[in-house]
């Protein structure tokens, strides 16, 4: 794409000693690492909500814990997973990654970017807090359709809000750093469509959080205000409509859906070529595609709700919207095949991972289609085919996007290398636990098993039992993750400055170890 | 892929001992035409998935297995080209319009629900069904039959586990039967996956769908729609039945619900009233308030030892039951149930336990409560 000359750092300064360094840092490295590691310990928290959940369905009856309970582990893994996990996840890449692509020094924003992760750690203790309050934590579903969110909710619902608001300021906050980085720090030179295609996924998904979020904020302030305030926003007696709720929530819910899955996109775009050692098939079509999915995203919403009885007009603009989503979505996969076609592949776990997603996102994608046919979705709504399905979409999807792309520039981050053989053990062991923990939700759905149901009917038995099993190995292997990370940082070997054969982009021009400031001078890009 | 074979042994081993079919893998075909139409068109779009996949599975397998370093592949240089990519376009394009087509008829059939022979309303509640058969009069509560002992494994579970009801929907085959949905408190969703009907029960609003059974059966579903703490243990059962044994079913309900009405009038001692409400307490209140009264605080509030159970002031007492409280979980049971049954568990709850006030509520107070 650009050839470039790099002038040295004349000063360096290092980061600040002790505590102070993290709370105070505006440095985008720091406040990356920040966010990875707060992304790490809530995949581990929800981890182990779902461990919970995968221990009471190993068989049926009740064995462990109370169905109230119960309800309250699934609410909590969705929130926790959701907007603990990935979201920051994805974050803590760009937040490392964008300034080191485009030639930036660091965000635009710095100070607003300390404050957008430190506002995170706040709002989820007082998410967590809830299970120690009277009537426990929410237990209405990550969805908390009203009025069980409502009229019907614990009492701790009020903190729940307040933690809702606060993670949507963070997400503001850090999507509008993003888009003023990228259009103002790009280096000299870099246009547009020459941008690599991580940092175009993320300048699309921070268009749409600050789109959609403030969606968010208004659905949880209308609850607070039907809760506290008298009014009736949900509730039909006082003239008001329960299915508002759900127009306004997935008015935000779907476009969420590509804000946790467009950046594993551009990461596996990036991941790709440099193991096929081949440029990337159709960048351009690959932007168009990214921008027709976030722009199709905004008009899909009622695809979650084809039960609640729409009119018949409705109910067909939104099954063909969405099966819309499926022509940009093929061109994406389409381009990855065609970039590994003809290429030179090697399959360091980076590309393992990258793989791993293409398939087994391209599953959920099939599924997807089957769920956008709106007379048949009446059968799969709310059933294990849909929990199948987005996870499907979510845990080989965004969450190996991730992973991806923390074992192809950890390297760099951290300046040393991490253990190959653990990190392919790592992937293998993911790969075919979480195959062992989804694979068979698609059938006990399809058989008429309803999602989030603490006990089930003795024909769903078996495959239940096989996927708390898989669910046992998935989860155990991610500690192997975090092992080789810390082992990584600490022991591992020193890494060269271009730690893959053939890995093109800014980032890889800089030393290894890297120094605390990058970029203090631009780099030419030379066209 | 030891794993795999392994955990499959594991779970065939454990399976071998029931002898229900556990393996089920797919949607049921179903009894109505409707959901024939579903089953096929689920089919079909599975058909053509299972297709594209292999095909693009096929060319990414192959790249990974020929295109690889280690066997000396060399990159290429193509990076672009605009025919291929218009048409990996519009080939998934017009699959797509070919897939819409049958989706879009299936729909509107779906959608229409004139003409029909039957109407029954569906009602949600927290954790039951409720079916009124508006042209004929007919109506009761259907809750789950399963028993406590087989939930929490010191009884040995009945094949139909979690899938039982006390009464039953019958139906008639070969009728156009329309229902109307609605719910009480929260959402829920109404499902059968045989006759190809799930939909929403929202308070406060009606939802229509309709249905015509071919084969008599016993048809099983659940509530779809997270509901609270019960959720799971809400099920459906529909009994299509032939159109003479649905005329004598129907005969038989009105006449039960002649003689319910009789027992209004009838003089009814402490001990009766105790021994009703305590059946009565078991099906309505036990879920929430606990079979002991011990009750989930804060939401559901422990009925032992609570001084409106104790004390002289039944009004607020019946006030409770019968009105609700509002804002909270508490239905207001007045709609629910006869002055009977509400006397019943009046009665029973100042008597059982540590509740002990040796007074009772009769029907006739209910009913002079509720007609104020
Ligand atoms: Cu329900």
């Amino acid at each position: 794409m650009s050839e470039l000359t790099m002038t040295t750092d004349h000063h360096d300064h290092g980061p600040a000693k002790g505590i102070g360094r993290w709370l105070f840092t505006t440095n985008h490295k720091d406040i990356g690492t920040m966010y990875l590691v707060f992304s790490l310990i809530m995949f581990l928290i929800g981890g182990l909500f779902a461990f919970v959940i995968r221990a009471e369905l190993f068989q049926p009856g009740m064995q462990l814990v109370d169905p109230n309970f119960f309800n309250q582990m699934t609410t909590m893994h969705g929130l926790v997973m959701v907007f603990g996990a990935v979201m920051p996840g994805f974050v803590g890449l760009a937040n490392w990654q964008i300034p080191l692509m485009i030639g930036a020094p660091d965000m635009a924003l710095p100070r607003m970017n300390n404050w957008s992760f430190w506002i995170l750690p706040f709002a989820f203790s007082m998410l967590i807090a809830t299970f120690f309050m009277d009537g426990g934590a929410p237990a209405f579903g990550w969805t908390f359709y009203a009025p069980l969110s409502t009229t019907y909710a614990p009492p701790s619902v009020t903190f729940f809000i307040f933690a809702v608001h606060m993670m949507g300021i963070s997400s503001i906050m850090g999507a509008m750093n993003i888009i003023v980085t990228i259009f103002n720090m790009r280096a000299p030179g870099m246009s547009l469509m020459q941008m690599p295609m991580f940092v175009w996924t993320w300048l699309i998904t921070a268009f749409l959080l600050v789109a959609v979020m403030p969606v968010l904020a208004a659905v949880v302030t209308m609850m607070l205000m039907d809760i506290h305030f008298a009014t009736s926003f949900f509730n039909a007696a006082g003239g008001g409509d329960p299915v508002l709720f759900q127009h306004v929530f997935w008015f935000f819910g779907h476009p969420e859906v590509y804000i946790m899955i467009l950046p594993a996109f551009g990461v596996v775009s990036e991941i790709i070529p440099t193991f096929a050692r081949k440029k990337l098939f159709g960048y351009h079509s690959m932007v168009y595609a990214t921008v027709s999915i976030a722009v199709l995203s905004l008009v899909v919403w009622a695809h979650h709700m084809f039960t609640v009885g729409m009119p018949i007009a409705g109910q067909l603009f939104f099954m063909f919207a969405t099966m819309l989503i499926a022509v940009p979505t093929g061109v994406k996969v389409f381009n990855w095949i065609a970039t590994m076609f003809k290429g030179s592949m090697t399959f360091e776990t980076p590309m393992l991972f990258a793989i791993g997603f293409v398939v087994l996102f391209t599953i959920g994608g099939f599924s997807g289609v089957m769920l956008a046919i709106a007379p048949i979705d009446f059968q799969y709504q709310d059933t294990y085919f849909v929990v199948a399905h987005f996870h499907y979409v979510l845990v080989p999807g965004a969450v190996f996007g991730i992973m991806a792309g923390v074992y192809y520039w950890l390297p760099k981050w951290v300046g040393r290398m991490y253990d190959e053989g653990l990190g392919k053990m790592h992937f293998w062991l993911s790969f075919i636990g979480l195959n062992i923990t989804f694979f068979p939700m698609h059938f006990v759905g399809l058989a008429g098993m309803p999602r989030r149901i603490p006990d089930y009917a003795l024909q769903f038995a078996d495959f239940n039992m096989m996927a708390s099993a898989g669910a046992f190995i998935f989860g155990t292997s991610q500690l192997i993750f975090v092992y080789l990370i810390i082992k990584a940082a600490r022991s591992g070997e020193t890494a060269d400055q271009v730690p893959w054969e053939s890995a093109e982009g800014l980032e890889w021009t800089l030393p290894t170890p890297l120094p605390y400031h990058t970029f203090t001078t631009p780099p030419v890009i030379e066209k | 892929m030891r794993q795999i074979m392994h955990l499959f042994g594991m779970a065939l081993l454990v399976s071998s001992g029931s002898a229900l079919a556990a393996w089920e893998l797919n949607m049921p075909r179903g009894v109505t035409e409707t959901s024939h139409t579903v089953y096929d068109l689920h089919m079909l779009i599975l058909w053509i998935c299972v297709a594209i996949g292999v095909v693009v599975f096929g060319v990414m397998f192959w790249s990974i297995y020929a295109h690889r370093k280690s066997k000396g592949a060399q990159a290429a240089q193509f990076h672009e080209s605009t025919t291929v990519e218009v048409i990996w376009t519009i080939i998934p394009f017009i699959i797509l319009i070919g897939m819409a087509i049958p989706s879009t008829t299936t729909l509107i059939d779906m959608y229409d629900s004139s003409e029909s022979d039957i109407d029954i309303k569906v009602t949600g509640y927290q954790w039951k069904w409720h079916y009124d058969y508006i042209n004929d009069g007919v109506d009761f509560f259907s809750v789950l039959k399963t028993p406590k002992e087989e939930i929490y494994n010191e009884q040995e579970k009945n094949p139909n586990y979690l899938l039982d009801v006390d009464n039953e929907l019958v139906v008639p085959i070969d009728k156009k039967i329309r229902f109307l949905f609605t719910a009480n408190d929260v959402l829920h969703a109404w499902w059968v996956p045989e006759i190809a009907i799930k939909k929403d029960t929202i308070p406060g609003f009606i939802n229509e769908s309709w249905t015509r059974i071919k084969e008599p059966g016993t048809y099983r579903g659940q509530c779809a729609e997270l509901c609270g703490k019960d959720h799971g243990f809400m099920p459906i059962v529909v009994k299509a039945v032939t159109q003479p044994e649905y005329d004598k079913w129907l005969a038989d309900q009105k006449a039960a619900g002649a003689a319910k009405a009789a027992e209004a009038d009838k003089d009814w001692t402490l001990d009766e009233l105790v021994t009703a409400g305590a059946a009565v307490y078991q099906k309505n209140c036990a879920a929430c308030h606990m079979p002991d009264g011990s009750g989930m605080p804060p939401a559901f509030p422990a009925l032992n030892n609570n001084p409106m159970m104790q004390g002289d002031d039944v009004t607020a007492h019946m006030e409770v039951v019968i009105n609700g409280v509002p804002g909270s979980a508490m239905a207001a049971y007045g709609k629910q149930m006869t002055a009977v049954d509400l006397a019943a568990v009046i009665t029973y709850k100042r008597n059982t336990w540590e509740n002990k006030t040796g007074g009772m509520v009769s029907p006739a107070d209910v009913q002079a409560f509720m007609d104020k």
